[in-house]
């Protein structure tokens, strides 16, 4: 074991998405020795493939209220904290059909009660604002959504936590961990600039490794129950709308259109795997992005074509459940293993969404903390990300 | 990869891992169909034949920049080139220009240091014929079209053979602060791009303008830049160059 008694912890983080990134910055804040190692380019995972939504939380403010508080939570707080990421546009819920009419009271009511701020907009209005809306619109809500770059936002984590001292390393595959009488102490790791395995000793290894995190649990002889539950989605050339149009229902497949630069983002579909790595791109979701999403914006339908790809949820839950990964809540889980299944110095933190990256951070890292006895609080709330291009600086 | 896989494509991909003398080809054969990507024929070959082959990925749309590669010589995103528009062989290599940290990822440290101060992703909409704004609306809050890809840098001729030269996307990134200052020292900017290494290196070969994937015109920016450059130094009684300056007088 790394760093004995009365030296600085030492935390290995398995795992360089989002979560991992925003945890490496968190502890290393707290003044813990970290190091971080991503087996590809940092936000390769799911985090760098997602549509770019900050959600407001109101997608889920009737099925799924507590993902919706956090949503809206981190939403506010991401806007201080990192400046100049977010194209802050707001979001229309369109209401099409009059099934989509009968949503209408109870997601307002849902948003209320989630504190999630709503305004209602005549279709008249709305089609200013948005001209390209189906002109068929009966009701538009406008809420706090906002488009991120899903790859640059989460970097200022990494280009924080790097200036903070962590030590984050990308190109480290992690192959086995190193488990001894109920004791993970490290990892056995493949360096893929060198080709070489080594070892990183810890004092606690943390698996952030989102639909991946099952995978990497096995290595310490435990299960979490994530169902790697991937989505299709769409890139279009053409920005359609400015604003994040989705459609007023409950979620269902191709209901929401992201502005992306030049680019408009249609998504998503959701049925579940068992490796996350092999996912590909059904046609038949491709066409479903198209059909649906030309119901918001019918000029998804003639736009030019620009990319279909996938990427897989990490949503909590058991592979019992039913099979479209939809039910299942989109709220995060950390797990000390010690108290779940007697293996101490491996934590696992998984699920969430990427918006809710610094909240899932600040209760692991709080776990993490605990168990080794460091008492500096959580100081992410309120401290200013440096820009994304310092991640690459040397 | 999609679900209908239909023929198999050959791919010569570059290999070098730290430590070896050189650089060599591997070839595989992997199965594709309409609409495969180089970048899903590369992630097909890592995950099916060799875990160790080292690529840059993330957004899969041509929006995150890090998926630069060279196919058969051009530069281009992987994630949004189809094998089915090009024929024959396809021979991937890492950029040019940028140091090799392996196999085809370069290392992006020299691309991101030479932007000038601040670094800003979100502006004011640029010009574009896409874009719609509805009325009474100028403009929108939005990305910038530079993705930071570096495939400018590596079909940039003068940075070929001048690692001083601060390139195309720096310069572009400048002239569109210049553009929109929103409170940035203009005259800092200014001083920046008027260096020798600057906008006056440029030799106006336009071949970063044709392998920019979004639009970015980095060329015609780098012009602008030297127009306004120009009126400066008129304004000031100071020489304007009347051809693009060189590394060898540089160092002469
Ligand atoms: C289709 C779809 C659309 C979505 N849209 C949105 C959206 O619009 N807005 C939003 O907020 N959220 C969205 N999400 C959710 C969000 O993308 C995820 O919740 C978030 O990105 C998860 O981040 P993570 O860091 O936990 O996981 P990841 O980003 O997947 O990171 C895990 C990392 O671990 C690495 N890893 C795995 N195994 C190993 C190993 N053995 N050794 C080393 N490294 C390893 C992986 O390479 C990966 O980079 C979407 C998700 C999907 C699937
Ligand atoms: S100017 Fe174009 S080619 Fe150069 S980095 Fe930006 S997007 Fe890439
Ligand atoms: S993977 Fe993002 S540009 Fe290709």
């Amino acid at each position: 074991m790394n760093g004995g008694a009365g030296s600085t912890p030492h935390i290995l983080i398995v795992g360089g998405g989002g979560t991992g990134g925003a945890l490496a910055h968190d502890l290393a804040l707290r003044g813990a020795r970290v190091t971080l190692v991503e087996r590809g380019e940092f936000t390769s995972g799911t985090t760098g493939r997602h549509h770019g939504l900050l959600h407001s939380g109101a997608r889920y403010a009737v099925n799924d209220q507590e993902s919706a508080v956090e949503c809206i939570e981190e939403n506010m707080l991401l806007r201080r904290i990192a400046p100049g990421s977010f194209e802050e546009n707001d979001g229309l819920f369109v209401g099409v059909t009059d099934e989509d009419m009968t949503y209408l009271p109870g997601f307002l009511a849902g948003c209320e009660e989630t504190g999630i701020p709503t305004q209602v907009l005549q279709p008249d209005e709305a089609l200013r604002l948005e001209p390209l809306l189906n002109p068929a619109l009966k009701v538009a809500v406008r809420v706090p959504d906002a488009t991120m770059d899903a790859m640059r936002m989460p970097l200022r984590f990494f280009a924080t936590a790097k200036a903070n001292g962590a030590d984050l390393l990308s190109w480290v595959d992690v192959i086995d961990l190193e488990l001894a009488a109920g004791v993970v102490s490290g990892a056995r790791v493949r360096d893929l600039v060198t080709g070489r395995e080594t070892r990183i000793g810890a004092d606690l290894v943390v698996n952030a490794t989102g639909p991946w995190s099952e995978q990497v649990a096995r290595m310490a002889g435990v299960d979490v129950p994530i169902r790697p539950s991937p989505g299709v989605m769409l890139a279009v050339r053409g920005r359609l709308c400015n604003m994040v149009i989705n459609r007023l229902h409950s979620s269902g497949d191709g209901d929401i259109v992201v502005p992306q630069r030049a680019l408009s983002v249609i998504g998503t579909s959701s049925w579940v795997v068992e490796d996350p790595d092999d996912l590909g791109v059904p046609s038949d979701h491709v066409q479903r992005m198209i059909d649906e999403g030309s119901v918001l914006v019918p000029a998804v339908r003639e736009a030019p074509y620009r990319s279909a790809w996938s990427a897989a949820r990490p949503l909590i839950g058991s592979r019992d459940d039913a099979d479209s990964g939809r039910e299942l809540s989109r709220t995060f889980k950390t797990i000390d293993h010690a108290v779940d299944d007697g293996v101490e110095g491996f934590v696992t933190i998984t699920g969430g969404k990427g918006t809710t990256l610094r909240g899932m951070a600040e209760v692991c890292a709080d776990v993490v903390s605990r168990k080794l006895g460091i008492e500096t609080a959580c100081r992410t709330r309120d401290t200013v990300l440096l820009p994304h291009t310092a991640a690459f600086a040397a | 990869m999609t679900d209908d896989a239909v023929t198999t494509r050959r791919l010569r991909v570059h290999r070098f891992k730290r430590g070896d003398h050189q650089p060599h080809i591997e070839e595989h054969d992997v199965p594709v169909d309409e609409r495969t990507t180089v970048l899903e024929a590369l992630r097909w070959i890592q995950l099916h034949q060799d875990l160790t082959l080292g690529l840059r990925h993330s957004c899969f749309h041509a929006s995150c920049g890090t998926c630069g590669v060279r196919v058969n010589g051009k530069e281009r995103l992987a994630c949004v080139t189809k094998l089915s528009d090009i024929s024959g062989t396809v021979t991937v290599d890492p950029l040019a220009n940028l140091p090799v940290l392996h196999d085809v990822v370069v290392d992006m440290g020299p691309f991101v240091a030479r932007y000038p101060e601040p670094h800003p992703i979100v502006r004011g909409s640029e010009f574009l014929s896409e874009s719609r704004t509805a009325d009474g609306i100028d403009e929108h809050e939005r990305y910038e079209d530079c993705i930071e890809c570096g495939l400018c840098l590596s079909a940039c001729p003068v940075a070929a053979t001048d690692d001083t030269y601060l390139g195309p996307a720096a310069l572009a990134y400048a002239q569109r602060l210049l553009e929109e200052a929103r409170g940035a020292d203009r005259d800092a900017i200014l001083d920046w791009a008027d260096q020798d290494t600057g906008a006056w290196r440029c030799h106006a070969a336009f071949e970063c303008t044709e392998a920019c994937p979004s639009d970015v015109r980095p060329a015609q920016r780098i012009m602008a830049l030297r127009k306004e450059l120009r009126h400066r130094r008129k304004d000031r009684d100071l020489e304007v160059p009347e051809r693009p300056s060189s590394a060898s007088e540089a160092s002469a």
